[in-house]
């Protein structure tokens, strides 16, 4: 941490760039918000540990519009969601500097399965062990690194930044699951499984928008469900077709821009898997027009927004 | 006092439901929250905070108001009628009961919403003391005792019994629909587990929230604070905050097409969203930094402006547990009292 707090001063100090993006400590150890660092004594607030799962691609569509540039630390996953936007012309390459920081894994806090949380060790890097020790008010406990990590952690897309100035820090490997396997569970239901599967998923919905407003992919500016023009109420589910209609319609509009970063589940209140919607896109997407992933590069035609002869025609080859 | 074996508690909800809807925490696809309870249901008392808190039993996130259909070139409107069932909500948290007189002072002034109160008169409110505090709990810093909860009906949990104290009119009538199920006791052990209770509260880190800068007078005094813009910045405007708040009370009408006619709806809204308060002239709030502004400053400074002192904030903590920035009202108030210090 301490190589990234030093490298974020040179370069406000030298003028390079104009504002720090990265996260702040926060009230307890395990919830380190994103913050704009404007001064090399503000950087005394920094942070990067375990728990800096946020993604901060998309603040740099607002960050672009700043005075100067802005430095930004990008996750390897991170940096694919950069990607897409640049891509998308949603943010201004010229205006950011970004390091590409290393990962070993990134934790969530409710993912800890105890209550009344004090003090978590073993979650600060460089010094990552595999083990956390968790204090709480009732006791202290332990629990495997592995076994707090986010869910996008397990299926990894690899160590590789796809976009970078410089890099720090070293990342480890953490997959230790088929990224597709739960997609495929649910693809083996009989459709009345399948229906009741999403019911009780979707029927938690509380319409927040946190999964729509963390996903980089979603940065239209005025978003179809904030209309007041339309019926699509976005501040509730008025049937019980809307709460699933509102999630659906998102996994088709990121369909194919998608780049499987996870943020909707990691920010979900009521922890539903909203990630799989996506990924059954990319699944179908791969089988349907060859392997694809969103963000890699700039360069590749995009699946869905070109055409060719070959392409596979609607209920031709499906499932 | 009374009590019953905590084995016995469904058949106390069974007696509770054949007189009543009934509503409990249930845990469903992983997570907690009060549903209206069936012979089938299994009912959640282990944990703490359900996700949303257990305010839209007495305030819907969505309720229609009249619903207008057109047949035969006829409009006719029917008004949806007003909750006419009592209902009783079982296991609700001190600081939940304590988000209820909040939500009265809003609703049951003048002009008073009919709606509301409808539900304030036909339901019963059953709570239940929090066992084991969390590290977000901050209930203390507003006055609230979580071993001493308010409501109808307090219980408690403790060696393998549930106790059961009428504390009001409502509360009695309840107790004798159930007296069959119920054994009269002591009151000692209850005692005992307040005193449990109480010393957990006193190890919880937000415990001595400073709420000196806020009340009526923060109204003027931190408006124009240069703090907010720093506070706002990782907010994403999303309305997870105002969605599990116990508290907020803001709500949207809507109109919904039914094909031949319209449902008129009312729904939660929130002062993060960017149409909140939309009027023809536009939005009296153009920026991010003010709709934050204004979440905070109604809770600690405008609300107490207006109701002789009250927060609306019950310090249940939820915010703090499920802001996906991890934003939440403690940094706001926590912020200020170091401007000032």
């Amino acid at each position: 941490m301490q190589e990234l707090i030093v490298k974020a001063r040179q370069l406000l100090e030298s003028g390079e760039v104009s504002r720090v993006l990265g996260w702040k400590k926060g009230e307890f150890e395990y919830d380190p918000e994103p913050a704009f660092f404007e001064t090399a004594e503000s950087l005394d607030g920094f942070v990067y540990n375990g728990f800096c799962g946020a993604n901060l691609s998309k603040y740099m569509i607002e960050a672009g519009k700043k005075e100067g540039k802005t430095l930004v630390f990008l996750k390897p996953c991170d940096s694919y969601s950069y990607n897409q936007l640049l891509r998308e012309h949603r943010v201004d390459r010229e205006k950011a500097y970004i390091i590409g920081v290393g990962c070993k894994g990134k934790l969530s806090g409710n993912k800890l399965p105890f209550e009344g949380i004090l003090k978590v060790t073993g979650a600060d890097y460089p010094d990552a062990q595999q083990t956390l020790t968790v204090q709480t008010l009732y006791g202290t406990e332990t629990v495997a690194y592995q076994d707090a990590m986010l869910e996008r952690c397990h299926v990894c897309k690899g160590k590789e930044h796809v976009v970078y100035d410089e890099l720090l820090g070293e990342s480890c490997d953490t997959v230790d699951a088929d990224r597709f396997a739960e997609v495929e569970r649910i693809e083996a239901m009989s459709p009345a499984e399948k229906f009741a599967f999403f019911q009780e998923e979707l029927s938690k919905c509380i319409r927040c928008n946190a999964c729509r407003n963390v996903c980089p992919a979603c940065s239209c500016r005025k978003c179809v469900f904030d209309s007041t023009a339309f019926d699509s109420a976005q501040k509730a589910n008025t049937t019980p077709f809307e709460e699933k209609m509102f999630h659906i319609i998102r996994a088709f509009h990121v369909a194919g821009r998608c780049t499987d970063c996870g943020e909707c589940s990691r920010v979900c209140p009521q922890g539903i898997p909203l990630h799989l919607f996506n990924r059954k896109f990319i699944k179908d997407i791969n089988a349907l027009y060859g392997e694809y992933q969103a963000g890699s590069d700039l360069e590749s035609k995009a699946p869905l927004t070109s055409f060719t002869t070959d392409d596979a025609e609607p209920g031709v080859g499906r499932g | 006092m009374y009590r019953i074996k905590l084995e016995n508690v469904n058949a106390l909800l069974g007696a509770i439901a054949a007189q009543n809807d009934l509503f409990t925490p249930v845990k469903a696809g992983g997570k907690t929250n009060f549903t209206l309870w069936t012979e089938d249901t299994e009912v959640d008392l282990q944990t703490l905070k359900t996700v949303k808190s257990p305010k839209d039993v007495f305030f819907p996130q969505s309720e229609t108001l009249y619903t207008c259909a057109k047949q035969d070139g006829k409009t006719t409107i029917s008004v949806q009628d007003r909750c006419n069932t009592p209902f009783v909500v079982f296991g609700m948290k001190a600081c939940d009961v304590r988000a209820i007189d909040v939500l009265d002072r809003v609703f049951l002034t003048e002009p008073v919403d009919s709606y509301y109160a409808a539900r304030r008169t036909m339901g019963t409110v059953v709570s239940l003391a929090c066992s084991r505090p969390d590290t977000s709990c901050f209930c203390g810093a507003f006055g609230i005792d979580c071993a001493a909860p308010q409501g109808d009906v307090a219980t408690w949990m403790a060696e393998g019994y549930l106790y059961w104290l009428p504390q009001t009119e409502k509360g009695e009538a309840l107790t004798a629909q159930v007296a069959a199920l119920l054994e009269a006791c002591q009151e000692a052990p209850v005692e005992e587990v307040k005193a449990k209770i109480r010393e957990i509260c006193d190890r919880l880190p937000l415990k001595d929230l400073e709420l000196s800068q806020w009340g009526a007078q923060a109204a003027d005094a931190n408006f124009d604070s240069p703090l907010w813009e720093a506070l706002y910045q990782p907010c994403l405007a999303c309305g997870t905050c105002t969605f599990v708040c116990p508290t907020c009370q803001c709500y949207d009408i809507k109109d919904y097409n039914t094909g031949d006619g319209v449902q008129r709806y009312r729904c939660w809204d929130s002062c993060m969203y960017s149409d909140f308060t939309m009027m023809a002239h536009g939005n009296n709030r153009t920026s991010q930094m003010q709709r934050f502004r204004q979440r905070f400053m109604h809770k600690l400074a405008y609300f107490p402006a207006n109701n002789d002192g009250m927060f609306s904030c019950v310090g249940c903590g939820r915010c703090v547990e499920k802001c996906p920035s991890h934003l939440n009202i403690v940094k706001v108030i926590k912020a200020f009292g170091k401007e000032e210090a």
